[in-house]
């Protein structure tokens, strides 16, 4: 096209040479209102492969046309209400199916909580449909066309008013239906071609090529991820954002060449413990007594700490037990160790039974009862230790030499509740009343 | 009859589409900007590069660089992830409430609109996404199958509904914007091959879907418009209401109230126009397009600035007074601490700008004087923003536990984020500007009276 400025209108006929097949014809009106009549008389001769074109929406023009009603609104409804029902779907497949969370005992499922998610998903999709339908329905995108190689029909995006009628509609003639064009007040009339080069009625080659090579890119990452998920390496993760899930330490058997084995852990070295290898004494971390593979539970106590300390049975280990059978014995077996602490007798007057053995019970004439009194110390420590029948161990709360002073403890306490007048010191005989 | 046939030339009602084309496009087409416009994008990418490097440093530091604090924990990013979402309003409202109440005065301005919405929301999602901390986790709000336990969202929480109105918001407005843009993006495909611009031609043509401005595509099209429009009405409204959700759901005294859903929306509103004021009225100017954008479309803004603020300032009383009226003490005292507190200063900017500011626009002569009427704007966009401020800050810094009171004090990287925030939005709206159509083409010419021109009825040319 030669004319420079686009505001004068083309008026030289063009010549036809190299065309392809023909289309159809291109009339071009000159005002909104006569393409309106233009197409009722189009459409009242009897064509139906026609269409008009038009910068913005002509009013008017579709009664005129007998277009009939799209059905993209009934559509639209039905992505919106998809849009609903999945959102509800999703909130209660999340919260009230896969992943429950009891929350101040709220149930897991209640619809006023559900209803903003479910709203904007039904606006969601009901847009989605909308514009991806109306772009479908119009079949486009569609590049491509012959009436854009009409350099007249570029104005239709400007101001130009035009009727297409497409030669393979049955009454299509071209003279006659020229003429009927021109009748209908046309203010120039052409025939359209298809391109002869049948490439030019696809989707442009070089299109085409960006959208299979942006493809074929956009699936690399998903490519890598199938590959990863599918091998083995003994390479840590790739982590862009490391956060905490590694840290500069090492761990055992990893590689590590500044020592001679060039291992990270530097197996036994003589004059120091590993890790949990610790406690091997017996006697005071398991309160057995004896030769190996014929041991048991011990009467006294361990002669030494594993520090190497010596281990006395004296006064401070006697407070000491105390403060912690206070702390951690009395609530079940209560102050003087007859198994009426805070939680019996609570559990009593709610009606029930929570039964804290008697420590200090002695045994009648004939041995029976008295079991805390007759156990020998290594079993009262592992009872401490391990637990009993519904009481638990207390291994993780206490460490080995408390347990031992509560053991020495229990022990004065029993000697204490069953003690007799003979028991009392010759000086303080007269106090007794 | 094969060869071309001339009957006659065109007549004159043409001119006018003729006109509007070439008042539009000639913003894009002029082959060389003007000096303004290049000066604005380079500060406005200067300013957009201090907010880039202000996430550098939060990203690879941790938001312990902003003046967050346990007790004030939403501070600056939240008020400005409200202030951006409020001032995106303005595009949808005109775009699909104006367009449902047939206001054609919209048609002017509904494109430049619609296109700050966009820029707005992206300001607006990059404060909350950065507030994680960690804003690569921000795909665990997505509801995505994964390999933690199978961990899913909790879709109670008012911030889930916050992440689906905030997509759902910037997905719509993107394909109404996009989709309204379509035929004028075609008149740019033909305008630019007519010139012999065969790459920008092809980008176009590629753009504009092969939009031909057929009958039965416009048939559809206008269907499609208008349910679009429908469709982003409730969704405008229930966008703020949600955002507003993230206070008036808490137990804060301050939050914990029931107002906030339609005081939100009117707010956004308010803010919206008043950006949309501060953004055109200068460029308005810039790129001669009084004939499009006209002194009677400035005018109905200015009303509805008017209207709004008064919305906003009567919310405001409304607060104060229910707060006496509940005879809650911490009530009372949440709202005697934001006025008379430590953040007096910050209400008083609020209330100033907000309910004093706009009374101008009664006066006929300043909303005909449009230099008044842009100080008034960026009076209001600074109200608005203390709005934020205010609700937020002041109720944190005094909570249920005097112990816990606090003030707060932005850092440097809370003013750098903001201010990259403002440039980032500045410049993409003057790239949008030069490259694409900035006002509703297609719209202008069906809304002016020469479009029913040659009716049978008419018959003549207006």
């Amino acid at each position: 096209m030669a004319t420079k400025d686009h505001d004068a209108a083309p008026v030289t006929p063009e010549p036809v040479n190299g065309e392809g097949e023909l289309y159809g014809v291109l009339a071009e009106y000159d005002t909104p209102g006569e393409l309106v009549e233009a197409s009722r008389r189009v459409r009242d001769a009897g064509y139906t492969e026609f269409d008009c074109y038009s910068p913005f929406p002509v009013h008017g023009i579709d009664s005129a046309m007998g277009i009939k009603r799209t059905i993209l609104p009934l559509v639209i409804f039905g992505g919106g209400f998809a849009g609903a029902l999945g959102g509800l779907a999703l909130q209660w497949y999340c919260n009230a199916h896969a992943w429950t969370w009891n929350i101040s005992g709220k149930p897991t499922w209640s619809i006023p909580a559900n209803i903003p998610v479910a709203y904007e998903c039904a606006i969601l999709l009901a847009a989605l449909t909308a514009f991806f339908g109306m772009w479908a329905f119009n079949k486009l995108p569609q590049v491509w066309h012959p009436l854009f190689r009409k350099d007249r029909f570029a104005r239709v995006t400007d101001d130009g008013f035009f009727i297409g009628i497409e030669a393979r509609d049955r009454h299509f003639d071209l003279d006659k239906t020229q003429k009927l064009l021109q009748d209908a007040g046309a203010i120039a009339i052409e025939p359209a071609y298809y391109d002869p080069d049948p490439a030019k009625k696809v989707m442009p080659r070089w299109i085409t090529a960006f959208i299979v090579a942006s493809t074929a890119f956009a699936l690399i990452p998903f490519a890598i991820a199938a590959k990863a998920r599918n091998s083995h390496s003994p390479d840590p993760h790739i982590h862009i954002f490391a956060d905490m899930d590694y840290q500069p330490k090492f761990r055992s058997d990893q590689k590590l060449d500044i020592f001679k084995d060039g291992r990270a852990n530097l197996g036994e070295q003589p004059g120091t413990v590993a890790r949990g290898h610790l406690p091997e004494d017996d006697l005071f971390f398991r309160g057995l007594d004896g030769e190996a593979g014929a041991q048991k539970w011990t009467t006294g106590f361990p002669k030494l700490y594993p520090d190497g300390r010596p281990f006395a049975v004296d006064g401070a280990l006697l407070e000491r037990g105390r403060g912690r059978y206070e702390i951690y014995c009395t609530p079940c077996h209560g102050y003087d160790g007859r198994g009426n602490g805070m939680v019996p007798e609570r559990v009593k007057l709610g009606g029930g039974l929570w039964q804290a053995r008697n420590l200090v019970e002695a045994p009648d004439a004939k041995g029976a009862g008295g079991v805390a009194v007759q156990m020998p110390n290594g079993q009262l420590f592992n009872t401490i230790s391990n637990g009993y029948n519904t009481m638990m161990g207390y291994a993780a709360q206490i460490p080995h030499a408390d347990r031992w002073a509560i053991v020495a403890y229990v022990r004065a306490l029993q000697r204490a509740q069953n003690a007799s007048q003979a028991d009392v010191p010759p000086d303080l005989q007269g106090s007794i009343r | 009859m094969s060869e071309t046939a001339v009957v006659h030339e065109p007549g004159k009602a043409r001119e006018t589409f003729r006109a509007i084309t070439r008042d539009v496009s000639w913003v894009a087409e002029a082959p060389k900007p003007h000096k303004l416009w290049l000066l604005a994008l380079a500060v406005s990418t200067g300013m957009f590069g201090i907010g880039l490097y202000s996430i550098y440093v939060l990203v690879t530091t941790g938001i312990g660089v902003w003046g967050n604090s346990n007790n004030v924990a939403w501070a600056w990013d939240i008020t400005n992830f409200v202030w951006w979402i409020g001032i995106g309003h303005a595009g949808t409202l005109i775009s699909a409430v104006l367009y449902l109440t047939r206001q054609q005065w919209r048609v002017s301005i509904n494109r430049a609109a619609e296109a700050m919405t966009i820029f707005a929301v992206m300001c607006a999602g990059l404060f909350p996404l950065l507030h994680t901390g960690r804003p690569w986790f921000a795909w665990w709000m997505l509801p995505l199958p994964n390999d933690m336990g199978s961990m899913w969202p909790q879709f109670r929480s008012p911030l889930m509904w916050d992440v689906f109105a905030v997509s759902t918001y910037l997905t719509v407005s993107l394909l109404f914007w996009f989709m309204g843009m379509v035929p004028d993006l075609a008149t740019f495909r033909d305008r630019c091959a007519l010139q012999g611009k065969k790459v920008r031609s092809a980008i176009y043509g590629v753009l504009s879907l092969g939009w031909r401005g057929s009958a039965k595509h416009w048939h559809r099209y206008e269907r499609a418009y208008l349910i679009l429009a429908g469709l982003s009405t409730p969704l405008v409204f229930s966008v703020h209401s949600v955002v507003s959700f993230d206070f008036a759901t808490s137990q804060l005294p301050g939050w914990h109230t029931t107002i906030f859903p339609p005081y939100f929306v009117a707010g956004a509103i308010f803010s919206g126009f008043a950006m949309v004021l501060t953004l055109l009225l200068p460029l308005r100017f810039l790129f001669n397009l009084q004939h499009i954008i006209k002194q009677e479309h400035i005018h109905a803004m200015c009303k509805i600035m008017l209207a709004t603020g008064m919305m906003v300032g009567l919310a405001y009383g409304t607060e104060f007074f229910i707060a006496w009226y509940s005879g809650n003490p911490f009530e009372m005292f949440a709202f005697r601490s934001r006025a008379f507190g430590p953040f007096w200063w910050a209400y008083f900017a609020m209330v100033s700008c907000n309910v004093l500011a706009p009374q101008f626009f009664w006066s006929k002569w300043v909303r005909n004087n449009n230099v008044m009427i842009w100080i008034l704007c960026i009076f209001i966009n600074v109200g608005m923003w203390f709005e934020r401020f205010v609700i937020i800050a002041t109720s944190l810094a005094r909570s249920f536990l005097p112990s816990a009171w606090s003030y707060y004090t932005p850092t440097r990287y809370d003013v750098g984020l903001f201010v990259g925030t403002i440039g980032m939005f500045i410049m993409f709206f003057l790239l949008f500007f030069r490259f694409l159509p900035v006002a509703a083409m297609s719209e202008i010419k069906g809304a002016s009276p020469e479009a029913h021109a040659g009716g049978p009825s008419k018959g003549g040319h207006h």
